[in-house]
């Protein structure tokens, strides 16, 4: 006791430095990690506060979660976050590699810079102003698509009720913002690989298809994979404003843009129904925690070096 | 050719010079061998591939100004042209009837904005710091604490409990603040810059001349990390300028209406304002129709002006800013 005691004050300084953190984490994090139980009760406000309604509420075992799975939407909101986000991590991943070898490679590097600042421009803007990019493309009334599409005598189609444009869309628009950061994420890792490998290359004659091949792609696996882990145990995860501002909420197209972070939105905030969206948020916690430690697991097998941890 | 070829001189290779020399004109025309760069026509090809990409992440942009230049019979007659008919400035007059709240939000976005990043790079700084000092005997432990919130999550309806119940944050300015102050992400990129840029020995020369660990830390160390600390800094601005999902969580107060959430009830806004705008404006036939799409256009504009106009300046400052560290050691 007295050794915990001497430790905590020799540590004292560091202790102080992380107590603003800590504390943040404790209330932000990990109380919220705590209220997770919600999934299992069924909530009732208790006047002394919190903790009281947290432990007053009554036991309801897997009610809500056989309420959730008891519903189509359980089933849409799977499949929607999964299929997007696999092709979003598969698609961006191309993109941003492609994009990034491309103005590499560039032999303007004037031109290659004035590129890399348009693309990241998306990046820094938010979704509700990406809203409104997106509507004025798609305004049945006056959008530039069905504007365009008159010169060919297409009826105007009304963008906004078609649920079948929108998986299209969604992903065009995921790439319009991600390509521009994911590029230049890859793009600062091939300006780090030592410029000894291409020579070496040369000197043996190899073609810049194959420098790109042989040294540029093997060089940047570590932090392909890297990246690829960290979005795998986000699969369940989604970008909230891309599926909830860019269908401007549009409830003909939920069939489509409903996932399982819209679907914990509309139920907290539209329904009110706290059991069924904490349990539904607790099955994407808990997935998304599941799938993060298999994918490190896998990869520290095949390849120590690029597991995470 | 050669004037490029000597800016990249650091590769060159003497056999592959020698070949180019031999007739670059030659080898163009028969098999392009030069492995330094890319064939001219790939080069072209690419070139222009990568400029309709940067065409398209900007052009929304300048589609939306137009679009709030434009008058509002035109767009009703013509929709939202590339070159309208009829230009005008109705949608920022209109804009200035609501002023009010316009500066009113630009102000709370202006304050969550400086507040929280200086909030934010703090607690980050120093918690990130602490667990990179060898000499702290719990660094494994709050590493791990801050870790593991990036792998499980506390999920959005207990977070909602907490801030609104537990902490009573519901429509204060704290509750746009706090939530995001905090990012467990920025504090291992921070560990790893720490680890990579802090040498042992500096801290040792100090302590031996009776600096204490306070001092060291702001003579010494947020110096010497002010790129790092720059980063965060940037990232937790963008963060706090784009956010609009906590207030659209917390905030129902009009004061407290951040910009960007002002953005996604403007047409509710607009419709208000139709009801309650001032009779005489609406007699002095200055507007002979509403400039309601040109108005959205406008007010999109005035939200992502602050971020245009800055952005050629601190673009640079984040792409240096994403090099300068992993997640791994």
């Amino acid at each position: 006791m007295k050794k915990i005691l001497s430790d905590i004050y020799k540590n004292r300084i560091w202790l102080l430095m992380v107590l603003p953190g800590t504390i943040w984490l404790l209330l932000f994090s990990y109380l919220p990690m705590f209220g997770q139980v919600l999934a299992f009760k069924k909530f009732r406000i208790h006047p002394d506060g919190f903790f009281a309604s947290v432990i007053n509420s009554e036991w309801v075992g897997w009610e809500n979660f056989e309420y959730l799975f008891s519903t189509s939407d359980a089933w849409i909101i799977t499949r929607n976050t999964l299929v997007y986000n696999i092709i979003f991590i598969v698609v961006g991943l191309i993109a941003a590699v492609g994009t990034a070898i491309m103005l590499s490679e560039l032999v303007n590097k004037k031109l290659s810079k004035v590129y890399q600042t348009s693309i990241l421009f998306p990046h820094f803007i938010s979704w509700v102003i990406g809203s409104y990019f997106v509507f004025t493309f798609l305004s049945t009334d006056h959008g530039l698509l069905n504007h365009v599409l008159g010169w060919f005598h297409i009826d105007p189609i009304s963008w906004y009720s078609e649920s079948k444009y929108w998986p299209f869309i969604l992903v065009f628009m995921s790439l319009w913002k991600g390509v521009g950061y994911g590029s230049i994420v890859y793009l600062a890792s091939i300006v780090g690989i030592d410029r000894a490998y291409y020579e070496a290359a040369m000197i043996d004659g190899a073609s810049k298809w194959k420098q790109i091949k042989h040294v540029t792609l093997p060089m940047l696996k570590p932090l392909m994979i890297i990246l690829t882990i960290m979005n795998i145990g986000r699969i369940f995860n989604s970008d909230f404003g891309l599926f909830y501002q860019v269908p401007r909420d549009s409830g003909a197209l939920y069939s489509v843009t409903n996932v399982i972070d819209t679907f914990v939105y509309r139920g907290l905030m539209n329904l009110g129904d706290i059991g069924m969206s904490t349990a539904a948020g607790l099955y994407q916690s808990a997935v998304g925690f599941t799938l993060v430690i298999i994918t490190n697991y896998i990869v520290r097998k095949v390849d120590e070096e690029s597991a995470l941890f | 050719m050669p004037k490029e070829l000597q800016t990249q001189s650091s590769i060159a290779v003497s056999h592959s010079t020698n070949e180019m020399k031999g007739g670059g004109a030659k080898a163009l025309r028969k098999k392009y061998r030069d492995p330094q760069h890319l064939h001219p026509v790939v080069n072209t090809i690419i070139s222009v591939l990568l400029g309709i990409l940067a065409v398209m992440c900007i052009f929304p942009f300048f589609y939306v100004i137009i679009i709030s230049f434009t008058s509002e019979e035109s767009i009703v007659r013509n929709g939202f042209q590339l070159v309208p008919k009829d230009w005008s400035i109705d949608a920022y007059h209109y804009l200035w009837g609501m002023k009010e709240q316009l500066f009113r939000s630009y102000g709370v976005t202006i304050f969550i904005t400086i507040v929280g990043t200086i909030i934010s790079v703090f607690m980050i700084t120093f918690y990130a710091y602490a667990i990179s000092r060898p000499q702290f005997k719990y660094r494994r432990f709050f590493t791990f604490l801050a870790f593991f919130t990036m792998l499980f999550s506390g999920g959005l309806v207990p977070t909602y409990i907490v801030v609104t119940q537990f902490l009573g944050l519901k429509n204060t300015i704290w509750a746009l603040i706090l939530p995001l102050a905090m990012n467990a992400f920025y504090i291992i990129i921070m560990r790893t810059f720490f680890l990579k840029s802090v040498s042992e020995s500096i801290l040792e020369s100090a302590r031996i001349d009776g600096a204490s660990e306070w001092r060291i830390f702001f003579q010494i160390i947020f110096p010497l990390s002010l790129p790092g600390i720059a980063t965060i800094a940037l990232f937790s601005t963008l963060g706090y300028w784009n956010d609009w999902f906590t207030a659209l969580l917390y905030i129902d107060e009009p004061n407290l209406v951040p910009l960007q959430s002002l953005l996604m009830k403007i047409e509710a806004n607009l419709e208000f304002m139709r009801q309650n705008m001032d009779v005489a404006i609406m007699q002095s036939s200055l507007f002979n129709t509403i400039p309601q799409e040109s108005a959205k256009m406008a007010m999109v504009v005035i939200a992502t002006l602050p971020i245009a106009v800055s952005y050629p300046f601190f673009q640079k400052y984040f792409i240096s800013g994403l090099t300068i560290g992993g997640v791994k050691e």
